[in-house]
C-alpha cells in the first residue's frame, strides 16, 4: 500500500448564522485520507461542502475540530491545540480555483501574476533567473513567452485556468486543491485542460484533490472517489467500483441523473429521480442528512447518525440500510 | 405560409461595436416542424442564443439582421416592428432562461408573477388567472401551490425558481418554448428533475422546444433533431443519433471526442480539440473550424464548404472532407455520390469546385497531418 500524504479525521467547519445563533455546519465530521502522488475526486451538489473541505485542508479557513495531517506532520489537530506555522506548507499545497475570472488579479501581467509566487517565497537568484522561471512555467502548461506581458482580460476562459495551474506550480507543490478547475469551461477546452492536470501529475508526482460536481469529469480523472452531501462525506471507494457498484442510496441516484452522452443509453436507462431539494445547512435533518429524499428511510435514519464504515476493503459508506438498498 | 413552425433561412445577424462588427450570425439555415424538440449545441459564443431570440425578435439594440428570412408560426419576425412581435412573445413563443433568479423579479410573489404572464394576452378576470396559475403551478410538479402563490423569488430554492419560470413561460399555451441552457444553473439531481418535467409537458402540450445547451448529455436524452453550431454557422443538422452515432463534421466529431464516457470501463485519454474559439471580429474566410481542425485541407482556408446531405433524413454538414471522400469514393464511378451521399445542390458534379479536385490544388492536407487515412470507413457506411 502507498504511502498517505493527506489524512484527515473528524474534520468540522462551522460558520456563524449572521444575525442568528445558529452555525451553517459546511462540514461536519469528515474522515478520510489521500495517497502520494493519487487523485482523489469529491462530488456532491452546490453547497454540500466540498469547496470548505479543501479550504480547511489548506486552513485557508481554521477548521472548527478536527485533525489535519500532511506527510506524517500534525499541521492542525483541535484536540491537542497543535497549529503548526503554515508558511513551510503554503510551498508544497497549492490550490487552483473555479473561476478563472476572478482569481486573477485584472491589473497584473500574467508572467507578474506567475512570477509573483516565486517572489513570495524568493524562488530565484536574479531577474534573469526569474524571468526564465516564468516563461518556462508558461510553456508547462501550453502558453508561450509572449504571452506573458499580456493581461488576463486579454485571455480566453481556458487559458486563465492555465495561468492559474502555472501560478499554483510556480512554486513547486507537492498537493493541489483542484476546485472545480473545468467547469466553466466549454468541453473542448475543459478536455485540453483535464489531460494537461494529467501531464502534469505524471510530469511532476503531484498529488491532487480533485473538486467537481460533474461526476463523468471526476470519474474521468480520479482514482478514488469521494461523494459528499450536506456536508458530510457519504461513500468513498475506488473510482471503478463507486460508478458501478456504488452502495450508498445517494450515490446511486446522483450516478443516474448523470445525461449521458448516447441517446441510446439515454432511451434506455430508467432515471433514479430524487424527490424534493436539498435541505439548508443551517437546519440539517436530525440522523442521516439524506433521510428527507431518501427512499429507504425509516425511524432509525431519523435517529441515528450512520457512521461512514468500510463496507469491503477500501470501499467505505454511511447508511443503516445497505442490507435493504441491496445490489 | 411555410409548413413549418420555424423556417430560418440564410439569416445574418450582426453586431456592431466600437471595436468592429461582430458577425454572430453567417448564414444560419434551420427548420422546425411542430411538437419538435430541437437541440442546439456549441460552444460558448457560437451564437445559440442569438439564433434562437432572433426568433423572438429579441436582439440587443446594437444588433440587426442584415441578410435573410426569420420566420415562426407563419410570420414575418424579420419585417415586423417590436409592437407586433410583442403580441407573439409570451404568447405563441417563450423562453425560460438558465439563471432564473435573474428572470424574477424579486419583489413580486410568484403568484402576481405568473397571473401577469395569464393576464398579458388573455381576457381573463383576476380570479380566473388566479386559478390559472394555481393550476400552472401543479402542471409543473410543485405542490403546496396555494403557499407557493404568496411566496417571494427568494424563497424558493434554484429547481423550483425553474419551474416556476416554466409555468410563466407555459401560461398562455405556446406553440415553441425556447430553453436556453435550463439547467445549467442546476445540480444534477435537480436537473434530471427538470429535464422529466419537460419532457412530460411536451407529451402533455405538444408544443415546440428548442433546447439550447453545451451538454451533450442533456440533447441526447431529450431532442428529436439537433444543430451544431461553431462561429455563428451551423455546421452539421442531424437526428439525435446522426450526430451522435454518424457525425460527418469534423467539429462534431471532435466534439465527441472530447467528453469523457462515463460509462465505459477502461480509461481511454480524452481527444481536446486544440486551439482557441474563433474571434467573431475576424472570422476565418473558409472553414469556420480551419483553425483547430487536424483535417484542415488548402480550400478549407479559402471556401466555404458547401452543403452536404446524407440519406434522406435531413441529415447534413458543411465539410470539404465530406465532399473530398464522396468524390474519392465515387470517383470510379465518375460522380461525387456514394451509398446515398449526395452533395447538396442542383448539379453534384459542379458541386466540387474545380480548383480543389484538380491535380494538387487544395484538397491536399494543408495545415497538419491527417489523423486517418483518406477514406474512413464511415464514409461509406452513411447509409447501412
Ligand atoms: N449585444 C451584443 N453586442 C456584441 N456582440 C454580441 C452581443 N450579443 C451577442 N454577441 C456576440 O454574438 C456571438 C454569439 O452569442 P450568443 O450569445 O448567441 O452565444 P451562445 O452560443 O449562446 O454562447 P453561450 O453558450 O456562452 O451562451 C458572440 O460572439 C457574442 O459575443
Ligand atoms: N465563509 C462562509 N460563511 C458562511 N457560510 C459559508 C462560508 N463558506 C461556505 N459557507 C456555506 O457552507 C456550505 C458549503 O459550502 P461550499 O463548501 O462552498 O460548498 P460546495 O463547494 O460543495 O458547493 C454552504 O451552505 C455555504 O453557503
Ligand atoms: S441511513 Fe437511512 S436515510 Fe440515510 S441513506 Fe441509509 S437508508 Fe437512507
Ligand atoms: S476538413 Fe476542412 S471543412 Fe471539414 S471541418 Fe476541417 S477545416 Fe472545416
Ligand atoms: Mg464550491
Ligand atoms: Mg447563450
Amino acid at each position: 500500500m502507498s504511502e498517505k500524504l493527506l489524512e484527515i479525521e473528524g474534520l468540522k467547519q462551522y460558520f456563524p448564522v449572521a444575525g442568528s445563533k445558529k452555525v451553517v455546519k459546511a462540514v461536519d465530521d469528515v474522515t478520510f485520507f489521500i495517497k502520494k502522488g493519487e487523485t482523489l475526486g469529491l462530488v456532491g451538489e452546490s453547497g454540500c461542502g466540498k469547496t470548505t473541505t479543501g479550504r480547511s485542508i489548506l486552513r485557508l479557513v481554521e477548521p472548527t475540530e478536527g485533525k489535519i495531517v500532511y506527510d506524517g506532520k500534525v499541521i492542525f489537530d483541535s484536540a491537542s491545540g497543535t497549529k503548526a506555522d503554515m508558511l513551510p506548507y503554503r510551498r508544497k499545497m497549492q490550490i487552483v480555483f473555479q473561476d478563472p475570472y476572478a482569481s486573477l488579479d485584472p491589473r497584473m501581467t500574467v508572467g507578474d501574476i506567475v512570477g509573483e509566487a516565486l517572489d513570495i517565497h524568493r524562488l530565484y537568484k536574479n531577474r534573469k533567473e526569474r524571468y526564465e522561471k516564468v516563461i518556462g512555467l508558461l510553456q508547462r502548461v501550453g502558453l508561450n513567452s509572449e504571452h506573458a506581458n499580456r493581461y488576463p482580460h486579454e485571455f480566453s476562459g481556458g487559458q486563465r485556468q492555465r495561468v492559474g495551474i502555472a501560478r499554483a506550480l510556480a512554486v513547486d507543490p507537492e498537493f493541489i486543491v483542484c476546485d472545480e478547475p473545468v467547469s466553466a469551461l466549454d468541453v473542448s477546452i475543459q478536455a485540453q485542460v483535464v489531460n494537461m492536470f494529467e501531464e502534469l501529475q505524471k510530469e511532476l508526482g503531484l498529488t491532487y484533490l480533485f473538486i467537481a460536481h460533474d461526476l463523468s469529469v471526476v470519474n474521468h480523472i480520479s482514482d478514488r472517489i469521494g461523494v459528499m452531501y450536506l456536508g458530510h462525506l457519504v461513500e468513498l471507494a475506488d473510482a471503478e467500483e463507486l460508478i458501478f457498484h456504488s452502495l450508498h442510496p445517494y450515490t446511486r441516484s446522483l450516478i443516474s441523473a448523470v445525461p449521458v452522452a448516447d441517446p441510446k443509453t439515454a432511451r434506455n436507462s430508467k432515471r433514479i429521480i430524487l424527490q424534493g431539494d436539498v435541505p439548508s445547512p443551517v437546519d440539517p435533518p436530525s440522523g442521516c442528512a439524506f433521510r428527507t429524499r431518501c427512499p429507504y428511510a425509516d425511524e432509525r435514519c431519523r435517529m441515528e447518525t450512520p457512521e461512514f464504515r468500510e463496507e469491503a476493503a477500501g470501499h467505505y459508506c454511511a447508511c443503516h440500510h445497505l442490507d435493504r438498498v441491496g445490489a | 405560409m411555410s409548413e413549418y413552425l420555424v423556417d430560418i433561412r440564410h439569416e445574418r445577424l450582426s453586431f456592431f461595436t466600437p471595436a468592429g462588427e461582430v458577425k454572430a450570425l453567417n448564414d444560419v439555415s434551420l427548420r422546425m416542424k411542430d411538437g419538435e424538440v430541437l437541440g442546439i449545441v456549441g460552444e460558448s459564443g457560437s451564437g445559440k442564443s442569438v439564433t434562437a431570440y432572433s426568433l423572438m425578435g429579441l436582439t440587443a439594440d446594437n444588433g440587426k439582421i442584415i441578410g435573410g428570412e426569420v420566420s415562426f408560426n407563419g410570420h414575418r419576425i424579420d419585417q415586423m416592428v417590436e409592437k407586433e412581435i410583442r403580441r407573439i412573445r409570451g404568447k405563441e413563443i417563450s423562453i425560460i432562461f438558465q439563471d432564473p433568479m435573474t428572470s424574477l423579479n424579486p419583489v413580486y410573489t410568484i403568484g402576481n408573477q405568473i397571473e401577469e404572464a395569464v393576464r398579458v394576452h388573455g381576457d381573463k378576470s383576476r380570479k380566473e388567472a388566479r386559478a390559472r396559475a394555481r393550476e400552472l403551478l401543479e402542471l409543473v410538479g410543485i405542490n403546496e401551490p396555494d403557499k407557493r402563490l404568496r411566496q417571494y423569488p427568494h424563497e424558493l430554492s434554484g429547481g423550483m425558481r425553474q419551474r416556476v419560470m416554466i409555468a410563466i413561460a407555459l401560461a398562455c399555451e405556446p406553440k415553441l418554448l425556447i430553453a436556453d441552457e435550463p439547467t445549467t444553473a442546476l445540480d444534477v439531481t435537480i436537473q434530471a428533475q427538470i429535464l422529466e418535467l419537460m419532457n412530460e409537458l411536451k407529451k402533455k402540450l405538444g408544443m415546440g422546444i428548442i433546447l439550447i445547451t453545451h451538454d451533450l448529455g442533456v440533447v441526447a436524452s431529450m431532442c428529436d433533431n439537433i444543430a451544431v453550431m461553431y462561429a455563428g454557422e451551423i455546421v452539421e443538422y442531424g437526428s439525435c443519433d446522426d450526430i451522435f452515432y454518424n457525425p460527418m463534421h469534423e467539429y462534431t466529431k471532435g466534439l465527441l471526442k472530447s467528453i469523457p464516457k462515463f460509462q465505459e470501463k477502461e480509461y481511454s485519454k480524452l481527444v481536446p480539440i486544440e486551439g482557441q474559439p474563433v474571434d467573431l471580429l475576424n472570422p476565418p474566410k473558409g472553414c469556420p473550424f480551419a483553425p483547430r481542425c487536424r483535417s484542415c485541407m488548402r480550400i478549407c482556408l479559402s471556401r466555404k464548404p458547401e452543403r452536404m446531405e446524407f440519406g434522406d433524413g435531413g441529415h447534413y454538414s458543411r465539410c470539404w472532407l465530406r465532399q473530398k471522400e464522396a468524390f474519392e469514393a465515387g470517383g470510379l464511378n465518375g460522380m461525387p455520390s456514394v451509398g446515398g451521399v449526395t452533395v447538396a445542390g442542383a448539379a453534384p458534379a459542379g458541386a466540387i469546385p474545380n480548383d480543389a479536385v484538380s491535380a494538387g490544388s487544395g484538397m491536399e492536407t494543408a495545415v497538419s497531418e491527417k489523423p486517418e487515412g483518406a477514406f474512413p470507413q464511415e464514409t461509406r457506411e452513411v447509409d447501412s
